[in-house]
């Protein structure tokens, strides 16, 4: 075509300019979109985030608020390092932790890997099994204390049902050697399905043509199981121990409802602990700092975790 | 696959591991049945020993779970006029008067309005956020995924501090606008990474198709993107709504009365003397079903939501 400068331009500027009216540029697009977003994060996530870290190096009491603050530097977070009480709490939670996972790992694989053998109706099964885990913990805890009655529980009943243990001679929820284990198991019963569902997508994701080869070679079952299917659905495990271990670090609403710490302090997990301190004795400043430790003792686990997490992968 | 297999387990294999399933999931759903049978019990059937399996079925849960009531005198009761209801018998037939209605409808209502409010601007923003990450270079697109897993750490009760004063300063304490603006900012992260993951599985070329057709990028944003997302922008909000209707620990510590949503509600209900376990579990069969329904309407995005998007199949 023999279009002139002149002509191409005359055309273009009146198309660029209309467009100019009729849409925003991808630019102002972008900023208009995310905007919004960043100052709800802001406004809800980073702001409290920074002033907890404020409020950890003050005596602030929120139940108190035109009493005169004071500066006390560290000695928040001394105070807390140094307390026997806390590393008790800090104790329950390990052991809640440690059994959780343990469990949640050992019966969450079995089922994925038995739901595996793609037995008729395993699509109907992996539904129902995963109903727990969405339901409110806060409303399921609390109905699990009706199941743990002694005498009319149902737990207790079945308890006494196979192995003869007579249900009104124990309570799991009273007893100071059996809470810690009543809470293990609520927990276990509601979020072994969520490890179940990552390791089952792991298994799904192994590739028929690897134990087609294993055949081949003549490698048993075990040694397939142990050389192939452990190592490929590991990070995938990995992954849902993060998860959990993460959730059940700050694990609240399902254990409060249950047993709210007791008997004495058995199941004091820290996040109770820290609700304790901050809404019932009301030493904000106090137990702002003991927030910050919490967070941080994740935020450092998580992330070393992360990078053993990335280097599995990686093989 | 072929005919025959050699990955294809036995059937005496599928067998056993079906058998075994099915024993799990019998277990497992054990405390659920028993909340929704120990609903439609009477008081004395759900607490006798041992527990019952077989029982009448009885309103009295659900009656007293939407009721205030009273113990009255002979007396009174003979003087009553005959129940003209099913609801007026069941409680006379207790030897009790309603007072007033209860505050669990009242309560329930909040929780439909905060989730629902909660996710309704957590899907607006979390879409426009997401298309933006999506298709543009935003500054701070890689550490959305760390973020929101930091985010996550944070023990809900630490953040309550801050929020709890900041929300009095603000007269937002106890509101239904200051549970949704909370719920979006916690859901918020989460909802913009799920939407970003479903946006790019869709193909750039049919924006570009459409830029080329002389839409705006807005229209093509809109008439484009935004009917190709639409299932994934759908499980999304789900996961908000479960997640909003879910919540405790916030509910429980900032919420008391106007706002208050059913989850740290449904444990202080009390009868006449006691705890009332069939009107509890009247409330906690009401308040979980509809989440069990979004469940299995969900379950093939169910991965996605729970791991924040780190598992996609």
């Amino acid at each position: 075509m023999a279009d002139s400068a002149i002509d191409r331009l005359a055309r273009a500027t009146p198309s660029s300019l209309a467009r100019r009216v009729r849409g925003l540029s991808d630019r102002a697009i972008a900023w208009v979109f995310v905007t919004p977003t960043i100052l709800l994060l802001l406004a809800i996530n980073i702001f409290p985030l920074i002033w907890t870290v404020r409020l950890s190096f003050t005596n602030f009491a929120a139940n108190k608020p035109n009493a005169e603050v004071k500066w006390v530097g560290l000695r928040n977070y001394t105070r807390i390092l140094t307390d026997p009480d806390i590393w008790q709490t800090m104790q329950a939670t390990a052991h809640f932790l440690f059994w959780t996972l343990l469990f949640q790992v050992v019966i969450g694989f079995s089922l994925a890997w038995l739901i595996n053998r793609k037995f008729r109706g395993n699509d109907l099964l992996t539904t129902l099994i995963v109903l727990p885990m969405m339901l409110s913990p806060a409303v399921v805890g609390n109905f699990w204390t009706f199941l743990y009655e002694p005498q009319i529980g149902l737990f207790n009943y079945a308890v006494e049902f196979f192995t003869g243990i007579p249900a009104s001679s124990f309570s799991m929820l009273g007893s100071v050697t059996l809470a810690p284990w009543s809470i293990v198991i609520a927990d276990t019963w509601m979020w072994t399905p969520f490890v179940m569902l990552i390791c089952l997508a792991g298994l799904r994701s192994i590739p028929d043509y690897i134990y087609e080869a294993a055949e081949v070679d003549r490698a048993s079952k075990w040694r397939q199981f142990w050389t192939m299917t452990v190592p490929m659905v590991l990070p995938f495990l990995m992954l849902a121990v993060l998860f959990r271990g993460i959730e059940n670090f700050k694990m609240f609403d399902l254990v409060v409802q249950l047993t709210g710490g007791g008997p004495g302090s058995t199941t004091l997990l820290t996040s109770i602990e820290l609700k304790r301190e901050a809404f019932e004795k009301w030493r904000t400043g106090y137990s702002s700092a003991y927030a910050i430790i919490l967070f941080v003792t994740v935020f450092g686990l998580a992330s070393i975790y992360v990078k053993a997490l990335n280097k599995v992968k990686e093989r | 696959m072929s005919a025959w297999s050699v990955t294809e387990p036995s059937a005496r294999s599928k067998g056993i591991a079906a058998v075994l399933v099915i024993l799990y999931t019998v277990i497992t759903l054990l405390p659920l049945v028993w909340i929704i049978a120990t609903g439609f019990k009477t008081g004395p059937d759900s607490i006798s020993y041992p527990p019952k399996v077989i029982f009448e079925p009885s309103l009295e849960g659900y009656v007293n779970l939407f009721t205030d009531r009273t113990r009255a005198t002979p007396e009174q009761l003979a003087a009553m006029p005959p129940p003209e209801n099913f609801v007026d018998e069941i409680v006379q037939r207790r030897g009790e008067v309603i007072t007033q209605p209860s505050k669990f409808g009242e309560r329930f209502l909040n929780s439909v309005i905060i989730g629902f409010g909660s996710t309704f601007l957590s899907i607006f923003l979390g879409t426009l956020a997401a298309y933006a990450f999506s298709r543009f270079r935003v500054p701070l697109k890689d550490d959305l995924l760390f973020f929101i897993l930091s985010t996550r750490m944070m023990p809900p009760i630490a953040v309550a501090i801050p929020i709890f004063l900041m929300f009095r300063q603000l007269g937002l304490s106890d509101t239904h606008l200051g549970m949704i603006l909370l719920y979006t900012g916690v859901n918020i992260s989460l909802a913009v990474w799920l939407l970003k993951g479903f946006i790019d599985e869709i193909p750039r070329e049919y924006e570009e198709a459409a830029l080329i057709d002389g839409y705006t990028r807005l229209q093509a944003f809109r008439k484009v993107v935004l009917p190709q997302a639409a299932t994934g922008i759908a499980s999304t909000a789900i996961f908000c709504l479960i997640f909003a209707w879910n919540e405790y620990a916030f509910a429980f510590l900032l919420t008391s009365g106007t706002a208050q949503t059913a989850p740290p509600f449904i444990p202080t209900i009390f009868g006449v003397g006691g705890k009332d376990w069939p009107a509890v579990a009247a409330g906690a069969t009401l308040f979980l079903l509809p989440v069990m329904i979004f469940t299995i309407l969900l379950r093939k995005h169910l991965l996605r939501g729970i791991t924040f998007g780190a598992v996609r199949k």
